[in-house]
């Protein structure tokens, strides 16, 4: 597998089947539709950085197919000139399981938010990540209800002021890349709207990977939350932690911290220099236990004083649709099915 | 000994005992021997949610009824002829049915003084005089068994379980069942376990042979074969020709079939079905929920499937929303509903057809969508198929209504000729040729054909025809969005211009000196009660014409016209009269409903009942 940071000199590996096109630019994937998110949203970015990714697939414009839910996220279907279902609130990963299932020679992109990938369409989600469908998720976070103007999303943290909360929030926050890890997600990453290296190196990545990816996606929205991630949005926030594959993490103030393991399968933030060296963590994406991606996304702490991003796992596991193409080709390597022979079956009886 | 041989035209047989004594496959088996015997026959099982109900109580008592005859029928028969009664709760929960006079087969081995108690019996009904009403031939079928088993090297408990093969024995013995299919049946079922193979066959033939010598049957019947259509036939359930009908369905539309569904009774068969027929290019999707199960067939049908979703009522309000999202981006969809007792989860393996309002309208907005019904098992074949040539034509969801009773009942087919199915197949180069695009090279996703006002499908991987679809409101052509008020009008009244506008063969009727005063209307699986009913009347002298509705939405042309030919129209419904509502709404005919919602089919002695009260006071 490529470098989480770096880019495959090869045809991405989850993209056989599907057509090979180049010479596409970012300009080929922009719509007629006039954009309508808000001033000074990180949807924006977003957008500018997806299809400024898509011609690095080198997939034709005809097999890229991107399948949203509802919310503010979800319009970006719309936006990109490929195929595309703008669906119903949550319900993206289960149309678009149906959709590569049976379609291996495409490219299955799904977008979606908080409100919609964690709270109204949790279960498909899950199940989603689980099957290891080849479709990539993702999950733009801005920790809110926005196209709703305003409402707490199951990502804001407790005590919440909003309109539906006026008394702050009373429920415990989900954390989307524990979540993800915990449905058996064989890929899990998370990235930054304003960061559009990081974001479009995770996008290779995912699309590289077999089966299903999912992506959070820090996003930012300036009427309802605005600042939300503010203390790592500088390249240089002390907080932010980098995940490079094979790399020691290291961050803080000129990388002065690395991480330990801890009690009870935990990691720690330590002074890299107080601890001897093969004790520090060197960070593998491919350890088939999720134990020690989870203890990377653990780290996260509401004042971020610790937020890894990048890919925290990344590991091979046949994808659904591959499995279900393997079981029809076994079926058929005898010929197609008889008609005539199915209806009748074994008991059958002449009259007349 | 020579028994007397008695000659009948029609036999119910109904099969009772605990859910887990086997009495199903004592039922199928019977009824596939009839049905090879040539007999004409029509099935109801009858059997309770819970799968293994304490043994020995009511609530685990399960039941198998068969009616065979030798002339066509239309119904698994009211009343039992014959009741076989495993225990004493199969005894106390069926014999109300069983009319005075008629057999009743005890299995006295299991009348003991603690199953008696568990069913309220304070004395043994055989012994106390309390079923000389009936003919009762009492049989130690349990104990015979074991005796026929015991130079076998056979647990007690699975010689025991021999039973069912016994009285199995014991029926196609006083019918005159061929045996064979039996046998073949039980080889292919045991043969890799040699010892319980062995042991049903000799429990078959001990019971066939038990018959033969007792004096307990003195008398054997005979039902000639029916004089049915020529042809080849096959027994059939209402779920597995439903099934086969959305395989065919792929086949003759050149489409390949995808089915995302979620376990529910009494739908569940169909999923089982097609997933076993992965030869024909079937993928089967066993969702995590009926909005996955759905949303995945709609992900497939935007990919180019023949895509289908199958469940129950309950599942079916958990589609609805997506169904809509497929009536806003008008994609083809089949959605199955196999109708079971409501609300919520009211009485899962009961049938009921009071889902048809739900079907029509049970969506946000102005959502109109076709729907078909099938009206009996092997017709299930056939719906199927009509949704399909609906849904692919017009590139709408289709919602197909079958019911417990078609689902799990049962009737011979005729099997059909495969060349003479209807080509589904169409100019889909329609959806992927360039027609739809404009001078310009622009794709028009909601350019409609002006015939059908069917919308190009232009499926992923087809080069130049790249589109977004979604739930948001299209303008008209384009598709992009669109909040414009006066569009809004117009796509609200062109989808339902396309609905209403499908072509659907006109209403049958059934009148056969065109001179009858009152017309009997029904759909789904109550054509054969009423089929049998409208015959009773008419020996009787009555006067009725009867047809029957395959479409529910849009009706057939004619319909108006033939509800106000007759002075009376009465509608029988196994809901409180939802079809009623719709024909008093759309025609202004003042219809009668009849209406019983039992969770079992009408009788036809009830429903001959009701055609002729209304009759007498015309």
């Amino acid at each position: 597998m490529p470098d989480a940071l770096g880019t495959p000199n090869s045809r991405l590996e989850s993209l056989t089947l599907v057509p090979h096109a180049t010479g596409l630019a970012a300009k080929d994937f922009k719509s007629d539709q006039e954009v309508r998110w808000c001033p000074g949203c990180g949807d924006y970015a977003i957008l500018a950085a997806f299809q400024a990714f898509l011609p690095t697939l080198e997939v034709p414009r005809e097999n890229i197919v991107v399948v949203s839910g509802i919310g503010c996220s979800s319009r970006l279907p719309y936006y990109v000139n490929s195929y595309g279902m703008h669906s119903i609130h949550g319900r993206a990963p289960a149309i678009a399981t149906g959709l590569a299932a049976s379609r291996p020679d495409l490219s299955v992109w799904v977008i979606t938010g908080d409100g919609d990938a964690l709270s109204i369409g949790g279960n498909h989600l899950i199940h989603a990540l689980r099957r290891n469908v080849n479709i990539k998720i993702l999950l733009f976070n801005n920790r809110i209800y926005g196209l709703t103007k305003g409402q707490y999303s199951p990502t804001s943290e407790q005590g919440k002021v909003t309109k539906s909360t006026p008394f702050g929030s009373l429920d415990y926050p989900f954390n989307p890349v524990s979540l993800a890890l915990g449905a058996e997600a064989s890929f899990v990453a998370r990235s930054v709207d304003s960061d559009r290296k990081h974001l479009q190196s995770v996008l290779t990545a995912a699309a590289d990977h077999q089966g299903a990816a999912f992506i959070e996606i820090f996003q930012n929205c300036p009427i309802f939350n605005d600042d939300a991630f503010a203390p790592i949005k500088e390249p240089s926030a002390p907080g932010l932690i980098r995940l490079i594959h094979g790399q020691p993490v290291r961050f803080g103030p000129n990388g002065s911290l690395g991480l330990v393991q801890g009690p009870y399968g935990s990691l720690q933030a330590v002074e890299a220099d107080a601890v001897p060296e093969p004790e520090l963590i060197v960070h593998d994406v491919t350890r088939d236990d999720p134990s020690y991606a989870f203890a990377l996304s653990r780290l996260d702490s509401s004042d971020f004083s610790h937020t890894p991003i990048g890919v925290f796992r990344s590991v091979p596991r046949q994808s659904y649709d591959s499995l279900m193409a393997a079981q029809l080709e076994q079926a058929q390597a005898g010929g197609d099915g008889d008609l005539a022979t199915l209806l009748a079956g074994n008991d059958t009886w002449h009259v007349g | 000994m020579t028994k007397q041989v008695q000659e009948l035209d029609h036999v119910v047989i109904r099969f009772a005992g605990d859910s887990g004594d086997g009495m199903l496959l004592t039922g199928v088996r019977f009824t596939q021997e009839t049905a090879v015997f040539g007999n004409d026959l029509s099935t109801l099982p009858n059997f309770p949610a819970e799968i293994r109900a304490p043994a020995g109580t009511l609530p685990g008592v399960s039941s198998f009824q068969l009616h065979f005859a030798d002339h066509d029928i239309l119904t698994p028969g009211d009343a039992p002829d014959v009741l076989v009664a495993m225990n004493p709760a199969a005894l106390k929960a069926n014999i109300k049915d069983l009319p005075r006079g008629k057999d009743l087969i005890v299995n006295t081995d299991e009348f003991t003084k603690r199953n008696l108690q568990k069913v309220g019996y304070a004395t043994n009904p055989i012994e106390d005089g309390s079923l000389s009403a009936w003919h009762v031939h009492a049989v130690p079928l349990t104990s015979l068994t074991v005796k026929a088993l015991e130079d076998q090297d056979l647990s007690r408990k699975d010689a025991e379980r021999a039973k069912n093969m016994f009285s199995l024995g014991l029926l196609s013995w006083l019918y005159g069942r061929p045996a064979e299919g039996t046998l073949n049946f039980l080889e292919q079922k045991f043969g890799k376990k040699p010892e319980i193979y062995k042991a049903n066959v000799t429990a078959f033939n001990a019971g066939w042979n038990f018959g033969e010598t007792t004096e307990a049957f003195s008398v054997r019947y005979e039902v000639k074969p029916a004089a049915l259509k020529p042809g080849r036939y096959r027994n059939i359930t209402g779920n597995t020709a439903l099934a086969y009908g959305l395989i065919a369905a792929g086949k003759l539309a050149k489409l390949p079939l995808f089915l995302g569904s979620y376990p529910i009774t009494p739908a569940s068969d169909v999923l089982h079905e097609l997933a076993r027929h992965k030869q024909f290019g079937v993928r089967t999707f066993q969702a995590e929920d009926e909005i996955s199960a759905v949303g995945s067939a709609l992900g497939a049908a935007f990919g180019g499937a023949l895509a289908v979703t199958t469940s129950s009522g309950p599942g079916i309000i958990l589609k609805m929303e997506t169904v809509g999202l497929a009536v806003a981006t008008e994609l083809p969809l089949i959605i199955v509903d196999v109708q079971r007792a409501g609300p919520s989860t009211g009485m899962p393996t009961k049938t009921e057809q009071a889902d048809l309002l739900l079907a029509l309208y049970g969506r946000n907005g102005e959502s109109p969508v076709p729907v078909v019904a099938a009206a009996s098992p092997s017709d299930c074949f056939n719906a199927a198929i009509e949704a399909a040539r609906i849904a692919t034509a017009y590139r709408t969801p289709v919602i197909l209504l079958s019911d417990g009773y078609l689902a799990n009942g049962s009737e011979p087919w005729l099997l059909p000729d495969v060349a003479s199915l209807p080509d589904l197949s169409q100019d889909f180069a329609f959806a992927t040729s360039q027609t739809h695009v404009n001078g310009d090279g622009e794709f028009r996703p909601f350019k409609r054909d002006p015939q059908t006002l069917a919308r190009p499908w232009a499926i992923p991987g087809t080069k130049g025809l790249e589109h977004r679809i979604g739930g948001i409101e299209k303008a008209d052509g384009t598709g992009a969005i669109s909040y414009d008020p006066d569009n809004h009008d117009l796509m609200v009244r062109t989808r339902q211009a396309k609905i209403d506008g499908i072509t659907v063969p006109d209403l049958a009727v059934d009148d056969p000196a065109g001179d009858a005063s009152l017309l009997v209307l029904g759909w789904g699986s109550t054509y054969g009660s009423i089929g049998a009913a409208v015959r009773r009347s008419r020996r009787a002298g009555y006067k009725v014409a009867q047809a029957h509705l395959r479409h529910l939405n849009p009706f057939p042309a004619n319909l108006g016209e033939v509800l106000r030919h007759y002075d009376k129209v009465l509608v029988p419904e196994i809901n409180l009269g939802q079809l009623a509502l719709l024909l008093r709404g759309k025609y202004l005919v003042d219809v009668i409903s009849y209406n019983r919602v039992r969770g079992l089919p009408f009788q036809a002695a009830e429903l001959a009942g009701a055609i002729e009260e209304v009759l007498a006071h015309a």
